[in-house]
């Protein structure tokens, strides 16, 4: 053995003085190594290609002066921040790189609203900031989770700051109100840094009293496939077993209490009536325009409507006749509230959209459900199941408590570890990858799993993963001062009977007053400096067409004389701004010689007419509301304060402020103001 | 003991070369059953989105015969610059002769020029090439902007939410997509009529000022975005660089 090793050594280095030297040599060469490795570092091979590239620019003394040889990093102890993103992407802040022909890494960094030198880089595109290599920085290592955010969800990081909407992020936008909107938050909680919680947005119907509303074999049908019924359900697919569904349909069936006045008989002004005229009632349909909170899918497939009320395809297949004309009657009577207005409709109308709404039906939806009588077993199953299900999560359900954070809270969901997560077979190991995976398809991390399948769009799931990845550690432990955070939601309630009316016909549902309300309609903030009081009074006897090209408009709720007086008394007294006094300028009495001169300006100067229509022979234009009766409808005050900036009148209006000139904009007040309409007109409407 | 590390050695082999050979499984398990002559695209070309989004519709494209009828079971493939991912990136078309994708566009705004491939019996290669354009973070906020204030009379098309007013102008708005007009007016024409109207430069008055309503920065935003949807696509003209 020894000899064996003496002549391999032999062999090797042969006489010892010759031996010494190539030891030597081998210590020299590894002494080496340390610099060789920095000399062939990634990073260098980058900036000696960097250095190369803007060699045969014009530029090329611009950009050499601003390059920094050797590692750089930016570093901001306040936030956590190191970065040496910026050793290799030499060129993120020179405007002339800016070609996207240009290899990547050194392309300029796209506009955006903040610099590197703010907030570095791993704050938005996430990675491992003081790695030196790309595969260290960009993917996850043993030591580091965190990879590169893949650029559909960078919007996610914008999130973890800005708590209100931006502009430049309509997808994060999109995921936050998908939270809502599909009641992602019923089962999971999320709580907001300021320790409020995300509210949900989709107001799910109480099933207390649903065997009033419908029958038990469309509950059957809707619970094994809710976009069978409606294709814009909202509700997801439980992937029930037809024993389950025939035991939920059943306790809920039996559960169910009857609230007295919520049915209505069919028709009860007697025998005598006839089938009413379908076209009438398609046209009360649309003269309500039940259209701009309810969509229908027509004959092509597609779906046409407004997305605050449910689909009415199928409606008649679903809810009893008597339910729905009493519901049509009053809906605050099952459901105080619902986002529905009371709309005062007469008997005859009743009868009219009841026909109407209850021709709406699809024969092959109900046509292979048979139910037995249900027995006391299944509907002690369904209550089981309704309870394991979490059904009361989002419904109310008579007998069963809403059960508290029924599914795993997701407050930080946006820097889960890994480590806590199980991966299925074949998918990328990172945190983006498993969240969309979830969404997608719950169940396939599986069977035995809960949460349903929802009816979602690629697009809509990228963005409710976009949503979810701004839930990081670092949002929630931000300082306050360092966050943008979103206007806390107004619980405005106007007062007395002005408000009870108000509420009975959900003005909120489209307006917004205050801060709280929708956004269909205008904003009645400050609506009585607005208007006069006696087009106010008889604009809610009968809505007239303000905006030609709208197809949203408000419906005619049938409101009695003294109901309309004490609305707009209301109006009139409550919604008034203090920029201004109503009366500071008069109604009438202008001279002529100041009116042609606002006529003049309104055509020429400022071509009003591109928007507005003043003279019907001759405008068109149809973006703005028709100005034919503007003088009998908007107060003189407003007029001229609203041509000065209508951008502070009503935040958020299209019409561009034309930085007018006091002369101008009395003029201009003048000419508006005498266009009174004339009754003729009026008559013809 | 050899025979041992044989066998290890032979079964290592063969798990190694499984795990290759699946690698390479998906693309090459689709068998066409029918060969088209014709790729035309139904649906999902021109689309706007995010850099790195999916965009709102799938793309969909039809394979047809000599006769222009639709072909079943032929296979598409799709290919695009580097960043675009398609969901599936290649499949059978259905009983209507229809392929759809979705496609999910790079992390660079710009237009991205993707190809859809199917072959004829004669394994003729058939290529479509479809656009879609990407914005980046300033070109959506210009897109908001556009879809608040200008398309209205912009855009001649009417959709159900928004009826448009172009009919009705009398001088008649360029489009944004308008390139032969729009592509040689410079950014600082753009701005002056973004932000002082028509009027600015000598042209109708219609065309109301914005420089009162949006900012710099939103007026930048807008025109870099009016220049990525133009078509024919917007070359800045200026400084241009020589590269080796």
């Amino acid at each position: 053995m020894k000899n064996a090793l003496s002549s391999l050594w032999q062999a090797l280095f042969g006489h010892p003085v010759s031996a010494f030297g190539s030891v030597s040599f081998l210590l020299l060469i590894s002494l080496a190594i340390a610099p060789a490795k920095n000399y062939f570092s990634e990073w260098r091979h980058y900036q000696k290609q960097y250095l190369s590239l803007i060699r045969g620019r014009g530029d090329a003394v611009t950009l050499q002066r601003h390059f920094h040889d050797g590692i750089q990093q930016i570093w901001f102890p306040g936030l956590g921040v190191v970065d040496r993103c910026t050793t290799c992407h030499a060129g993120l802040k020179e405007p002339s790189l800016a070609d996207a022909n240009l290899p990547q890494p050194f392309r300029r960094h796209p506009a955006i609203p903040h610099t590197l030198d703010q907030f570095g880089c791993v704050m938005c595109h996430r990675g491992q900031g003081p790695a030196t290599t790309v595969e260290q920085a960009h993917s996850s290592t043993e030591a580091w989770e965190q990879p590169i955010l893949p650029a559909r969800y960078v919007q996610s990081s914008c999130g973890q700051c800005h708590r209100a909407p931006l502009t430049g992020t309509p997808q994060l936008n999109l995921g936050r109100n998908l939270l809502g909107r599909y009641g992602c938050v019923h089962c999971h909680t999320i709580k907001l840094p300021d320790g409020s919680a995300i509210q949900p947005t989709d107001d799910p119907p109480s099933l207390e009293h649903i065997a009033d509303k419908t029958t038990r074999e469309w509950i059957y049908a809707w619970l094994k496939d809710p976009q069978a019924y409606a294709v814009t359900a909202t509700m997801p697919n439980f992937k029930l077993s037809d024993a389950d569904a025939r035991d939920i349909s059943a306790f809920l069936i039996a559960s169910s209490t009857p609230i007295p006045g919520d049915t209505a008989p069919a028709s009860p002004a007697g025998k005598d009536q006839k089938t009413p005229d379908p076209a009438a009632g398609a046209s009360l349909y649309g003269e309500s325009f039940c259209a701009s909170c309810h969509a229908v899918q027509n004959a092509a497939g597609n779906v046409v409507g407004g997305d605050v009320g449910p689909e009415l395809t199928r409606i008649g297949t679903k809810v009893k006749p008597e339910w729905l004309r009493a519901w049509l009657r009053n809906p605050r009577i099952y459901d105080a509230g619902t986002a529905m207005p009371h709309y005062r409709f007469t008997d005859p109308q009743l009868t009219l959209l009841t026909t109407f709404l209850g021709n709406k039906t699809d024969s092959d939806l109900l046509a292979n459900v048979h139910l037995d009588a249900a027995t006391p077993e299944q509907i002690a199953h369904g209550k089981l199941l309704v309870t394991e299900y979490g059904c009361a999560s989002c419904h109310e359900v008579s007998g069963i408590k809403k059960p508290d954070n029924f599914a795993p809270e997701l407050t930080r969901i946006g820097s889960k570890p890994l480590t806590q997560i199980i991966f299925l077979p074949g998918m990328t190991h990172a945190l983006p990858d498993y969240i969309a995976a979830k969404i997608r398809q719950p169940r396939s991390f599986g069977a035995a799993l809960k949460m349903p399948q929802f009816n979602l769009a690629p697009a809509q799931i990228d963005a409710l993963t976009t949503a979810l990845l701004a839930l990081t550690d670092r949002a929630h432990d931000l300082p306050l001062a360092q966050t943008v955070p979103a206007k806390p939601p107004s619980n405005y309630e106007p007062a007395g009977k002005a408000g009870e009316l108000m509420a009975d016909m959900a003005c909120f549902t489209c307006h917004a007053i205050n801060g709280r309300g929708g956004d269909m309609a205008p904003d009645l903030t400050w609506e009585g400096s607005s208007v006069q009081r006696q087009w106010l009074q008889a604009f809610l006897k009968n809505p007239g067409t303000l905006r030609p090209a709208l197809i949203r408009r408000m419906p005619r709720f049938n409101l009695s004389d003294d109901d309309a007086k004490e609305l707009t008394d209301y109006i009139m007294t409550v919604y008034q701004t203090p920029a201004f006094d109503r009366d500071s300028m008069p109604a009438s009495g202008y001279p002529p010689n100041q009116v042609e001169q606002g006529r003049q300006l309104f055509y020429s100067k400022y071509a009003c007419q591109g928007c507005h229509i003043v003279d019907t022979k001759v405008d068109k234009g149809y973006i703005g509301p028709t100005l034919t009766q503007v003088g009998s409808r908007l107060n003189a005050a407003w007029i001229y304060h609203w041509l000065k900036d209508p951008q502070i009148m009503r935040p958020g209006t299209i019409e561009p402020n034309r930085n007018m000139n006091d002369e101008d904009a009395r003029a201009l007040t003048a000419f508006l103001m005498t266009q009174k309409g004339s009754s003729k007109q009026e008559a013809k409407k | 003991m050899k025979r041992y590390l044989r066998t290890l050695f032979l079964v290592s082999l063969a798990v190694v070369s499984a795990k290759c050979a699946r690698k390479a499984g998906p693309a090459s398990a689709l068998k066409p059953t029918a060969f088209g002559a014709a790729l035309v695209e139904s649906s999902g070309g021109k689309q706007i989105g995010a850099t790195g989004t999916v965009l709102a519709q799938p793309l969909v494209v039809q394979v047809n015969d000599e006769q222009g009828a639709a072909v079943t079971g032929a296979l598409v493939e799709f290919s695009g610059p580097a960043g675009v991912s398609f969901d599936p990136a290649s499949g059978l078309t259905d009983s209507s002769g229809q392929l759809s994708t979705n496609v999910a566009l790079g992390s660079i705004s710009g237009r991205y020029q993707l190809t859809a491939r199917t072959s004829t019996k004669t394994q003729k290669p058939v290529e479509l090439r479809i656009v879609e354009i990407a914005l980046g973070y300033q070109e959506q906020v210009g897109f908001q902007f556009d879809s608040k204030y200008c398309s209205r009379c912009h855009d001649p098309e009417s959709t159900p939410e928004r009826v448009s007013n172009y009919d009705n102008l009398e001088t008649k708005p360029h489009p944004f997509t308008e390139g032969d007009t729009l592509n040689k007016m410079s950014d600082a024409d753009l701005n002056a009529i973004i932000s002082h109207g028509g009027p600015a430069l000598n042209k109708s008055a219609l065309m109301p000022p914005y420089g009162y309503t949006l900012n710099k920065t939103e007026i930048e935003a807008l025109i870099s975005y009016i220049r990525l949807i133009s078509d024919p696509p917007y070359h800045a003209s200026g400084m241009v660089y020589a590269q080796k």
